[in-house]
């Protein structure tokens, strides 16, 4: 039954995540319902809403940080299912950065970054340290890799916490608010960091409240209420005439 | 404006000179008139105290380990008996000829100790040479190999009991006490529920009774050919109540650990052995460490509980000693110098946690 669920759509080539009929509660709170998501590689979309809307729940059920309860979600063709083996296949295959960074504070930055490429992936220490350089290099940080994560600002922390994801060499990119809880004159290194990773032709999708990034980078923006996908739309349509009275009256708020 | 004023004044204003610090002490000491009071009272106590504590440990003492007479009619301590009988004390019942063997195990056993202290020497090598001396010391103290004669466990005493009970009870505990906090905080319910009545079970027990259960009941119950010496039913004993309290602390620290930290080591894809290793143990076991090493302290001091199922560790062999009728009973003497040998341990495993929390911090 959930096959039919999955539309055949004609392009060259599969969607990389592909969710169909999602459903998901948190006890009685219905957090997802019916919530179809079919992303492009290459695809950059924001995802936006008020708090409670389900839009976390969403990114996080991608690599199963939550389990869903009914429907389909493949990513990169793997269906995530009860199935361990599967589970971890696609947590190697996708990257989450979350609001609140999440580095491992008892380890320094080069160690943050080497970790699971070395226990994970299984490469060597010399190519891992290969690796997180050229990475840390790319955040702009190469010079506090001795340093532990608590001698970092905020920003500099969220930028180790996007290269030490892109040290597995992910195919996705999961955002989970990164800019939420930086002081305001950090949110640009970040979202500059985010944007030139866009430009690299990574898949992302990136919860996020900052609009000018979503109109900068989005090729797709979609906005979710009470766990719904309400509106998804290019940024300028989104932006410009926005269908439903509910975005309007979101977009309203956040944009005055 | 004045915030300016002030602080410009503050620049040029010069350093307040520092005190001597016989002056800094005097302040201390009499600066108010609550605490010259209390100086003087404190005086008071110690001169009521200090000179007779010196007389009776010091100037009417009795240090020679030969007459026993000059015990009898001297009115300070006897030393001398701590200093004839320390080999009794030290080594309990075990063969007078042969106690070169247990002085040599508790000589093992401190070095290792004192090697393992070091960062620097923590490392597979440090583990194997536990291993090994571990053998060593059953070798030696056992006998019936390389030509030593057999001495059986129930010969066993004192120093050398106390010390292989802690590190082996603790050695094993410690990682058991892991596996039972990480069990108890499981996704499966029935090794949760396991580890969970384990934990509480032992915990609920006196560990008096756990002793008397392992040496008096099993035996009742198990065929001989089944039951294992009465130093290691002891020792199995402590072991399991010490691994029950250790788990609860080690479960104090996991909770400590906020959830965004299993999340990322999750989204990386590291395995739950992984994380539990990697991630979440390392920065666990760091919090606790003060409460680890209390219990650990205290678990030091347990040991000496074996004497109620009839093993001879250091305080059993002080008490046998105090039984000779050729000299006085030196009680108080003799437990002080025991006391002093506990303090010793205890005291210097706190100065180890102390210098682990240090480094703990100065990595963070």
């Amino acid at each position: 039954m959930t096959g039919v669920l999955i539309s055949a759509k004609t392009r060259r080539e599969p969607p990389v995540v592909e969710m169909a009929g999602v459903q998901k509660w948190f006890g009685a709170f219905h957090v997802l319902q019916d919530v179809d998501l079919s992303v492009r590689r290459g695809e950059r979309i924001v995802i936006c809403g008020p708090s409670g809307s389900g839009k976390s729940t969403l990114i996080r059920c991608i690599n199963r940080l939550e389990e869903h309860q009914e429907g389909q979600i493949l990513v990169d063709g793997v269906e995530l299912g009860r199935d361990l083996k599967q589970v971890d296949a696609i947590r190697r295959l996708t990257g989450m950065v979350f609001q609140h960074f999440n580095l491992f504070p008892h380890l320094t930055v080069l160690e943050n970054c080497v970790l699971a490429p070395i226990w994970v992936a299984g490469l060597s220490r010399h190519e891992a340290t290969e690796r997180a350089l050229h990475y840390l290099e790319r955040v702009r940080i190469p010079d506090q890799a001795q340093k532990y994560p608590g001698q970092l600002s905020g920003g500099q922390q969220q930028r180790v916490a996007i290269a030490r994801s892109l040290c597995m060499s992910p195919r996705i990119m999961l955002f989970d608010e990164p800019t939420s809880a930086l002081d305001p004159e950090m949110v640009r290194e970040v979202l500059d960091t985010m944007i030139a990773l866009a430009g690299d032709g990574m898949t992302m999708l990136v919860v996020t409240h900052e609009m000018g990034f979503a109109r900068q980078v989005a090729d797709r923006v979609i906005f979710m209420d009470g766990g719904r996908i309400v509106e998804s739309n290019p940024p300028d349509a989104f932006f410009s005439a926005p269908r439903h009275e509910r975005t309007r009256r979101f977009l309203q708020q956040i944009l005055h | 404006m004045t915030t300016m004023l002030s602080t410009l004044d503050d620049q040029s204003a010069p350093r307040p000179k520092r005190r001597s610090r016989l002056a800094t002490w005097a302040r201390l000491l009499l600066g108010t008139p609550l605490n010259a009071g209390l100086t003087a009272l404190f005086a008071a106590i110690l001169l009521w105290f200090v000179p007779g504590l010196v007389r009776w440990a010091i100037s009417d003492a009795v240090f020679s380990p030969l007459y026993p007479e000059a015990c009898r009619a001297a009115t300070g301590a006897c030393w001398g008996f701590v200093a004839a009988k320390s080999g009794q004390i030290l080594f309990g019942i075990y063969p007078p000829d042969e106690r070169w063997r247990p002085f040599l195990v508790c000589v093992v056993i401190l070095a290792l100790l004192a090697a393992s202290v070091w960062p620097r020497l923590w490392s597979r090598r440090l583990l194997l040479a536990w291993a090994a001396a571990l053998v060593l010391v059953i070798a030696l103290m056992l006998g019936g190999v390389f030509g030593l004669a057999a001495v059986p466990t129930s010969s066993w005493g004192g120093l050398p009991v106390t010390l292989i009970l802690t590190v082996v009870a603790i050695g094993i505990a410690f990682p058991l006490s892991i596996g039972l906090a990480l069990a108890r905080r499981s996704r499966m319910p029935a090794v949760r529920l396991l580890s969970t009545v384990a934990i509480e079970t032992i915990r609920g027990l006196p560990l008096l009774s756990l002793l008397f259960v392992a040496s008096i009941m099993l035996p009742l119950f198990l065929p001989d050919y089944l039951l294992p010496d009465k130093f290691v039913r002891a020792l199995v004993a402590l072991t399991i109540f010490a691994a029950a309290y250790l788990a609860e602390v080690v479960r104090g620290g996991l909770q400590a650990i906020p959830k965004g930290q299993t999340e990322a080591a999750e989204a990386l894809g590291l395995s739950y052995w992984q994380r539990q290793r990697l991630i979440i143990l390392p920065q666990a076991l760091r919090i606790v460490i003060p409460a680890l090493a209390n219990t650990i302290i205290v678990m030091i001091k347990n040991t000496s509980l074996v004497l109620v199922v009839g093993l001879f560790d250091l305080i059993s062999s002080g008490k046998a000693a105090l039984a000779d009728p050729d000299w006085p009973s030196p009680a108080a003497e003799t437990f002080l110098f025991i006391g002093a040998i506990y303090f010793a341990l205890a005291f210097g495993f706190a100065r180890f946690a102390d210098f682990l929390e240090r480094r703990a911090k100065v990595s963070h």
